[in-house]
């Protein structure tokens, strides 16, 4: 199809309209954590830092909360990641080899978990977990985003197990496997990269999650880096902005370093989030 | 959206396993293969679920343990009078329909710009993925940072440029507070819907385009009656599923304004979050849950109805 220049140009202008939309906030998160002191109170800001500072940094790594925050954080997210994965995975091969009523059940409930406000559920959950001792606990949180995280993994790994072509599993199977051999040597192996997709999709959300973390969570002791960068802003956060930006960012890197790994993945992942059902 | 829907489905060979190899791999084994996942999904999202709304014709309140008692409709009554609760609504409404529609068009263009096979493209794809991956506070704390009255770069961008003489204070102020909430909104929620619609052009034929652009039909013709008719159905499951989202966000909104100023942020969800875990009344904040939802879904079934029966 032939496009005007005159349209081209203009789909440049649109294209750099966007990149500037888009990744100026980043750069200005960017920007602030790495200015010195004085710049990030400066009246009159630059894009950039005059002068590049590690300041902010040292102030938010010498935070004593800083660490006992991220290393929950990661607690709850590899465990969320871990537990989800391996829960969902009987389930996701039988959805994808089983065409049953429970899979119809099974993809409603996982439409409807889309669309499902959590103010709904939080109190009985809260109610749930304060009678079975957990409330405040990292466990509790754990359980909280496992069953968060479910719907969507199972449909990850339904996906990523319908796309073992069955013959390979009848062919071991005549071969003389038996059914657990079929499943470890042939199924598993296959999977593995979409195991650790789901796993990733899992630990990413449970790093991110908020809401949960603030109702389940008061101790400051058990809690994770988002509830302690909302505490920042509500208090100290609006005069310290320089280690407030960089606690943001060391907060951010986790989840961002596995985004980069996995990101073709994880698109694929977000898309059957958005369209699932 | 659909037709991306369906082809994990269209992939399973199920059908056309013989008769045989289907009763080995009966279904018995496969209900148990489902055993570990209904279980934590049945105590901690369906009885939850069904135990909210008993909760919203109870006076269940945070201090009182398991003793609460039934009072029947008693807190649809309350809730139908309390102009606070339909103020907050009426903000989730605005919020929500803002951000929808924006993010739809926005990310609408920015789809359409990525499939039109631009130099430079590259550039913009982890930029609009990033806000993805980034916990919602830390979304927050960078709006914040652009919105800050005094060293804030918003300000002095304006100032430099002419259009305000003294910094506004985007987060504090009445009337600003909430279009200020609803760029972030939209800025976090791009992503998404950009993936969502970016993949339904990539499944439309370009053979109707060639054709269309052979009979003579321009750039914006073509889009009227060959791109936006394909895409139809995937924007309308995005728009709806966007607006349900929006409506129950609470982070982004939580950090950024805790509500304020003067409630004027004050989202249903943070509403309802104050009234469980602030005043503690967890029956009432149950009855306000339901019938939020009860609420939307009325309004989203009827756009979708409309939309369904347009399209038949």
């Amino acid at each position: 199809m032939r496009t005007r220049p005159i349209t081209r140009v203009g789909q440049y202008v649109a294209l750099l309209a966007y990149i500037v939309f888009l990744g100026f906030p980043l750069l200005w998160l960017f920007s602030t954590a790495f200015k010195s002191p004085r710049e990030v109170i400066s009246l009159d800001p630059t894009l950039l830092p005059r002068t590049w500072s590690l300041d902010s940094f040292r102030v938010a790594l010498d935070n004593t909360e800083l660490f006992p925050s991220l290393l929950n954080s990661l607690i709850v997210a590899v465990s969320t990641a871990i537990l989800t994965t391996v829960i969902a995975l009987p389930a996701a091969y039988a959805l994808a080899r089983h065409r049953s009523k429970l899979r119809t059940v099974t993809v409603g409930w996982i439409l409807v978990s889309q669309v499902f406000p959590f103010v709904l559920i939080v109190i009985p959950v809260f109610i749930v977990l304060r009678n079975l001792g957990l409330l405040n606990t990292l466990p509790g949180l754990v359980l909280v985003y496992v069953v968060w995280a479910l719907p969507f993994t199972l449909w990850m790994l339904q996906g990523y197990v319908s796309a073992i072509p069955r013959d390979l599993e009848e062919a071991a199977a005549t071969d003389g496997a038996s059914r657990g051999q079929v499943l470890l040597r042939v199924i598993f192996p296959l999977l593995a990269p979409g195991l650790v997709a789901t796993a990733m999709f899992a630990f990413i959300s449970a790093w991110n999650e908020f809401f949960f973390a603030l109702v389940v969570i008061t101790d400051p002791a058990k809690e994770t880096a988002p509830l302690l960068l909302a505490r920042y802003v509500g208090g100290e956060g609006l005069v310290n902005l320089g280690p407030l930006a960089a606690t943001a960012l060391i907060t951010t890197l986790p989840s961002l370093l596995i985004f980069a790994v996995a990101q073709r993945k994880l698109v694929s992942g977000m898309l059957a989030g958005s369209v699932k059902g | 959206m659909t037709a991306a829907a369906q082809a994990p489905a269209t992939i399973d060979p199920g059908p056309t396993t013989p008769p045989a190899a289907r009763r080995r791999r009966g279904t018995p084994v496969g209900l148990w293969l489902l055993v570990p996942s209904l279980l934590p999904v049945i105590a901690f999202s369906v009885y939850p679920l069904l135990n909210g709304i008993w909760l919203g014709f109870t006076d269940a309140r945070a201090g009182a343990g398991v003793q609460f008692a039934f009072n029947g409709v008693q807190n649809y009554e309350r809730l139908f009078d309390d102009g606070l609760f339909w103020n907050s609504f009426g903000i989730g409404l605005v919020w929500a329909f803002s951000v929808t529609i924006l993010q739809f068009l926005l990310s609408l263009g920015l789809a359409l710009l990525l499939n039109a096979g631009l130099r430079f493209q590259w550039l913009v794809r982890p930029l609009a993925l990033v806000p993805w991956a980034m916990p919602s506070v830390v979304v927050a704390i960078l709006w914040k940072l652009i919105y800050q009255p005094d060293a804030g770069i918003l300000n002095a961008f304006l100032k430099n440029l002419g259009i305000i003489d003294t910094n506004i204070n985007w987060l504090g102020s009445f009337t600003l507070a909430l279009p200020a909430v609803i760029v972030v909104g939209v800025w976090a929620g791009m992503p998404q819907t950009t993936i969502a619609l970016l993949a339904g052009l990539q499944n439309t034929s370009t053979d109707l385009h060639e054709a269309a652009s052979l009979d003579g039909a321009g750039a914006w013709q073509r889009f009227r009656s060959v791109t936006l008719p394909a895409l139809k159905p995937v924007i309308i499951a995005i728009t709806s599923l966007d607006f349900v989202w929006n409506f129950n966000s609470f982070g982004l909104v939580y950090v950024l304004t805790e509500g304020g100023p003067g409630g004027r942020t004050k989202l249903p969800m943070l509403f309802a979050y104050e009234s469980a875990f602030s005043s503690g009344e967890f029956g009432y904040a149950a009855a306000m849950g339901n019938a939020m939802v009860v609420l939307i879904l009325a309004m989203l079934g009827v756009y979708l109805w409309r939309q369904l029966k347009e399209n038949t």
